[in-house]
């Protein structure tokens, strides 16, 4: 099962939804992994002349090819698979530039995939109550390092290891929509070496 | 009074006649110093001392927000209004001392907005007016789509159009022109919000093409301020001041709690900004709600009314008040 239910958290912790069809003469849709299911549970209720107004844009991570022959066969407009959320960044600010007011925008996947698409769609000037979620697959986070501002993907475990400048950084719930991350905070400030047992959290 | 917000003693500096039907006055501090700063979009409430009767219209300032020298309102005759209009038109004259509001703005530019797209409809240029001038001092981006019923009629129209005619498209109705919306809203660039004032029927048309379009609600803006409809006197009990009040054919709930030196809040008297939301302690008889403030559900459960626009009729009301 890809659905998670997240605890109620402090107001700076994104929550997700479940997509809904809603009127527009373009769609596009981003998602990662298991993402691919939100898409498909969207296509069990859509019309069928949605996905001719539609652009996927799909980043597979580990699922490989488990959902590529499925999203392909809804026969969107256009469909772009790549490796990471870096390479379909062009092609992402490409759509928003060139896109008009609405479009529809569907993010499905995982938290650092959604943050970073919903920051590029509100940057393009979307509304970001106007853009629908929903989480699917991994729970690990994208997180900043307050300290040296470096980013750690995909993190697991907390307290971790900042991936740039080594600190030993505490899994916050805060969260900076502008850098798409949850913060990571120094868990030893105080009592260099004192550091609880890391646990892995996300999934 | 606490109500609404702090008052500017002003005197009248100018009355100039536009058309037909539209007048513009301009506004000075009778102490000769500066006028607080706004934003485009704002308006002032302005008092009427007619015939012992205090009327407060609120008007859409149309001045540059940078100029604290003068404040100026443009001011439509509604023959069949009651007679706030035909006031500032016959009574008011270059020297007369008014009292009127500091500015309150329910109809504000959205500055995340990458383009911002105006639609007015006859004397809904005015709040315009005002933003077309921040924007362009700001180098913002803007796009006015202006309807008129004739040239003669078309408020500022020509002056608009002189000053930035590569933004303003007029439209005139006796000529059969009309804004072509559909194709309009479907060219916006992503990033763009748009701003309604016109006729209730202009409002309605616009929200509801765009929201077919797929258009964000928070991307979309609009000004409506009813006039106070008429009807049937009644009765009303209020409970925080122990008073029993009537309300006149010609007068609104809030005029008569003023009347009656209640001290009621309001900011639009337009049944728009929610200011005056008064609870209904109990109502035997059907409120007759006209805000578009409160949704449909608060309409019918009818705990809630909006004095400035809303009536009553029946047998007993008490509000809590």
């Amino acid at each position: 099962m890809s659905k998670t239910d997240f605890p109620l958290s402090i107001d700076s912790r994104p929550v997700y939804g479940v997509f809904e069809m809603r009127a527009g003469k373009h769609h596009l849709m981003i998602a990662d992994a298991e993402g691919a299911e939100a898409l498909l549970d969207l296509a069990t209720a859509a019309p069928a002349d949605l996905w001719a107004k539609t652009h996927i844009i799909y980043i597979p991570k580990t699922t490989g090819k488990k959902y590529l022959g499925k999203l392909q066969a809804l026969s969107p407009d256009q469909f772009y698979a790549g490796p990471s959320y870096e390479a379909a960044k062009q092609r992402i600010a490409d759509t928003f530039s060139k896109a008009h007011m609405g479009l529809q925008v569907y993010l499905a996947g995982t938290e650092g995939l959604m943050g970073q698409a919903m920051y590029a769609a509100t940057s393009a000037g979307i509304p970001h109550t106007a853009i629908q979620t929903e989480h699917r697959g991994s729970t690990a986070r994208r997180m900043q390092c307050v300290h040296c501002k470096g980013i750690t993907e995909d993190v697991t475990h907390d307290p971790f290891i900042c991936s740039h400048c080594g600190l030993n950084l505490f899994v916050r719930d805060h969260y900076s929509r502008r850098m798409a991350a949850f913060q990571g905070v120094c868990i030893d400030a105080e009592d260099p070496g004192n550091v609880p047992k890391s646990v892995g959290l996300f999934k | 009074m606490s109500a609404g917000t702090a008052k500017l003693n002003v005197t009248v500096a100018e009355v100039k006649p536009i058309n037909d039907l539209v007048t513009r006055f301009k506004f000075i501090r009778t102490d000769g110093g500066e006028l607080p700063t706004f934003s485009g979009g704002a308006h002032t409430v302005v008092e009427m001392q007619d015939d012992g009767f205090t009327r407060l219209n609120p008007y859409s300032l149309m001045s540059d927000p940078a100029d604290r020298d003068a404040y100026m309102i443009s001011v439509r005759r509604d023959d069949q209004g009651r007679g706030g209009s035909k006031f500032m038109h016959s009574k008011v004259a270059e020297g007369l001392e008014m009292v009127i509001s500091n500015p309150v703005n329910l109809f504000s530019l959205d500055l995340r907005a990458k383009k911002h797209l105006m639609i007015a409809g006859g004397i809904g240029i005015t709040p315009f007016m005002a933003q077309m001038q921040q924007l362009a001092a700001t180098n913002g981006h803007f796009e006015l789509h202006y309807s008129v019923r004739t040239a003669s009629l078309g408020s500022y129209a020509e002056q608009l159009s002189e000053r930035f005619p590569n933004r303003v498209n007029i439209y005139h109705d006796d000529l059969g022109q009309a804004i072509d919306l559909e194709n309009l809203l479907i060219g916006q660039p992503l990033g763009t919000h748009i701003y309604i004032c016109g006729p209730k029927g202009m409002i309605d048309w616009v929200r509801g093409k765009a929201a077919a379009l797929g258009w964000p609600r928070e991307a979309i803006h609009y000004e409506e301020f009813l006039a106070p409809a008429s009807g049937k006197p009644f009765e009303v009990r209020l409970a925080i001041s122990n008073k029993t009040i009537q309300v006149g054919e010609n007068q609104s709930l809030l005029e008569a709690l003023e009347a009656n030196d209640v001290d009621a809040p309001y900011l639009c008297r337009g049944g728009a900004c929610g200011q005056c939301e008064t609870a209904v302690v109990e109502c035997d008889g059907e409120l007759i709600h006209r805000d578009h403030w409160l949704s449909d559900e608060q309409h019918r459960a009818g705990k809630l009314i909006m004095p400035c626009v809303s009536r009553f009729d029946g047998k007993t009301l008490v509000l809590d008040r």
